[in-house]
């Protein structure tokens, strides 16, 4: 293999990490209030509204049910308003943002849902409000399964990222179409296939060390 | 205290309707070991619910030292929340928190400072008897500790009232005698209001004043518990307290039910009783317990026939101060 093939390779895994971590970041940032929301707004939760629990369910539902490659292209025009182009890692995460949110928003609304209703009920005999019950039990208290949840997205925003090489989207993917696919350079193909499978071996194994660290269960 | 008038608490559970709380008036005074016992179902966990309104009731009013918390407003109610502890059957604790942060959990919320708060913590587990444990997580703890860091936690805002809601469900019985005695302690050394959920008459012997005894919604019988313990009046209070061991139902000849709340457990009362009184006496049932020295329960004696043999048991009992019931035929 050429030196310059190694430098593609190697500046391929991080432009797939740079997305991956970013998009997944992002995505957290919006889908712990909407999963909070989905969560409090519930039957049982702490602030019950059916109508706003029902609209955000809706949405996250719709979102969660376009293709990716569908939802990537469909809102081209959105990326190329936020970021400037189309093309390129950083345009990349606009799509796998409003991709990934959704799926996020329900693994925290489930995190959530394994907090003991008994704990929740204890705070709220001890006087706390409802942003005291959010930010210092339920979130606290499901940090563990937060985590866990986060190792599960980051591995499924990778194959998301890895799926935008298609369609003018950086990394891992896009190598393994340009080089392998239409080049027919199987070897490249298989590799960035490896690079990826160890990537999302690392990120898993991390992740599960961090939760049994942190878990007091 | 405490004041409930015409409490009512409906449910509607797959379009019909369920009362859980029918009517009830009660009067909790101050400083008093308050219980409330029933057989499950009975409404009572409903009914301390509605003490802290984790239930809102249907109708009715809920006063607590003298204000309705059904008129108050949402900082109103926390504020007063936090002159009403809580512990529960599953103790409930934060299981991501140590044993200290739990206690300091009610202190972060009424805005106590953080070093201040830890002070109070350690002082309150120092109170329950559990220091040692301050820096573990409930998972490291067993259930009588678990229970123990809850009611240091419940007492961290110096709360009027302590509610329990079958607390000592979930403990053995040597773990439940412990956590009685260190309730009992509490009472009388800070003059916190107790209010015990409970099924089992002997937690209401242990540590309560006074009782009330709830079936189906409806409070059937309420007073001091040694009244209400020698003679119960309501079928369901006779049947909490007369126990499955023993059923006087069978019984043919006239008995007479003895009732030990206290007395020493070195005296082997119905030996004396035997020798005398000369007399033979059958023993039906027992259901005693030894809690600290101190006999508990009650012992069910078939009597014989002739009334002057009866009139001289009852009196040898009388000289001893022991209480007792007559039934049979």
């Amino acid at each position: 293999m050429s030196d310059q093939m190694v430098e593609i390779l190697i500046t391929g895994i991080w432009e797939t990490l740079y997305m991956t971590v970013f998009s997944t970041f992002f995505s957290y940032l919006f889908g712990i209030p909407i999963g909070v929301i989905l969560y409090i707004t519930d039957k049982k939760g702490i602030c019950n509204n059916r109508i706003i629990n029902f609209i955000v369910g809706v949405v996250v539902n719709i979102i969660r049910s376009v293709p990716f490659l569908i939802l990537l292209v469909a809102i081209l025009p959105f990326t190329r308003l936020i970021i400037g182009t189309t093309i390129g890692s950083t345009a990349t995460i606009v799509p796998l943002v409003i991709a990934a949110t959704p799926f996020v928003a329900r693994m925290v609304e489930s995190s959530l849902k394994e907090v003991d209703l008994g704990v929740i009920e204890a705070a709220k005999a001890m006087g706390s409000s409802s942003a005291q019950i959010i930010f210092k039990v339920l979130l606290p208290e499901a940090k563990p399964s937060l985590l866990v949840g986060c190792t599960i997205s980051l591995a499924t925003i990778l194959s998301y990222s890895a799926m935008a090489g298609f369609v003018g989207g950086g990394g891992l993917g896009a190598i393994a179409i340009n080089y392998g696919y239409y080049r027919y350079q199987g070897d490249i193909m298989w590799i960035t296939v490896v690079l990826l499978v160890v990537i999302v071996q690392l990120f898993q194994e991390t992740g599960l060390k961090l939760v049994s660290k942190v878990d007091k269960r | 205290m405490y004041r409930l008038e015409n409490l009512n608490k409906e449910f509607v559970e797959k379009g019909s309707k369920v009362v859980a709380v029918r009517d009830v008036n009660l009067e909790i005074e101050k400083g008093k070991i308050f219980g409330i016992i029933g057989f499950s179902g009975a409404g009572k966990s409903t009914l301390v619910r509605c003490l802290n309104l984790l239930e809102t009731p249907t109708s009715g009013k809920v006063i607590f030292n003298g204000k309705n918390l059904l008129e108050m407003s949402n900082a109103e109610l926390r504020k007063s929340r936090q002159k009403i502890g809580m512990i529960f059957q599953s103790f409930n604790l934060l299981a991501q928190r140590n044993v200290v942060d739990n206690v300091c959990y009610p202190l972060e919320i009424a805005g106590v400072k953080k070093k201040e708060a830890r002070k109070r913590a350690l002082e309150l587990l120092d109170m329950v008897g559990i220091q040692d444990k301050a820096g573990n997580y409930p998972s490291q703890l067993s259930g009588g500790q678990k229970q123990r860091v809850a009611i240091a936690r419940a007492l961290a805002t110096n709360p009027d009232v302590l509610l329990c809601d079958e607390a000592t469900s979930a403990l053995d019985p040597i773990t439940t005698t412990a956590i009685l005695e260190l309730l009992k302690e509490i009472n009388q050394r800070l003059g916190v209001t107790i209010i015990i959920i409970t099924h089992e008459m002997k937690v209401v012997e242990q540590i309560c004043d006074n009782v009330a005894v709830m079936s189906e919604g409806v409070i059937v019988e309420q007073g001091l518990v040694k009244e209400i313990f020698v003679r119960p009046t309501s079928d369901i209070t006779k049947k909490l307290v007369f126990n499955k061991a023993i059923d006087v139902a069978d019984v043919k000849n006239k008995y007479l039910r003895i009732v030990f709340e206290g007395q020493s457990a070195f005296e082997p009362i119905i030996s004396s009783l035997t020798l005398e009184c000369n007399e033979m006496v059958n023993i039906l049932g027992a259901n005693t317990e030894n809690i600290c020295g101190k006999a508990y329960g009650q012992m069910v004696i078939e009597l014989p026939q002739n009334p002057v043999s009866i009139n001289r048991i009852k009196s040898y009992l009388d000289s001893k101060s022991i209480a007792y019931e007559e039934g049979g035929t």
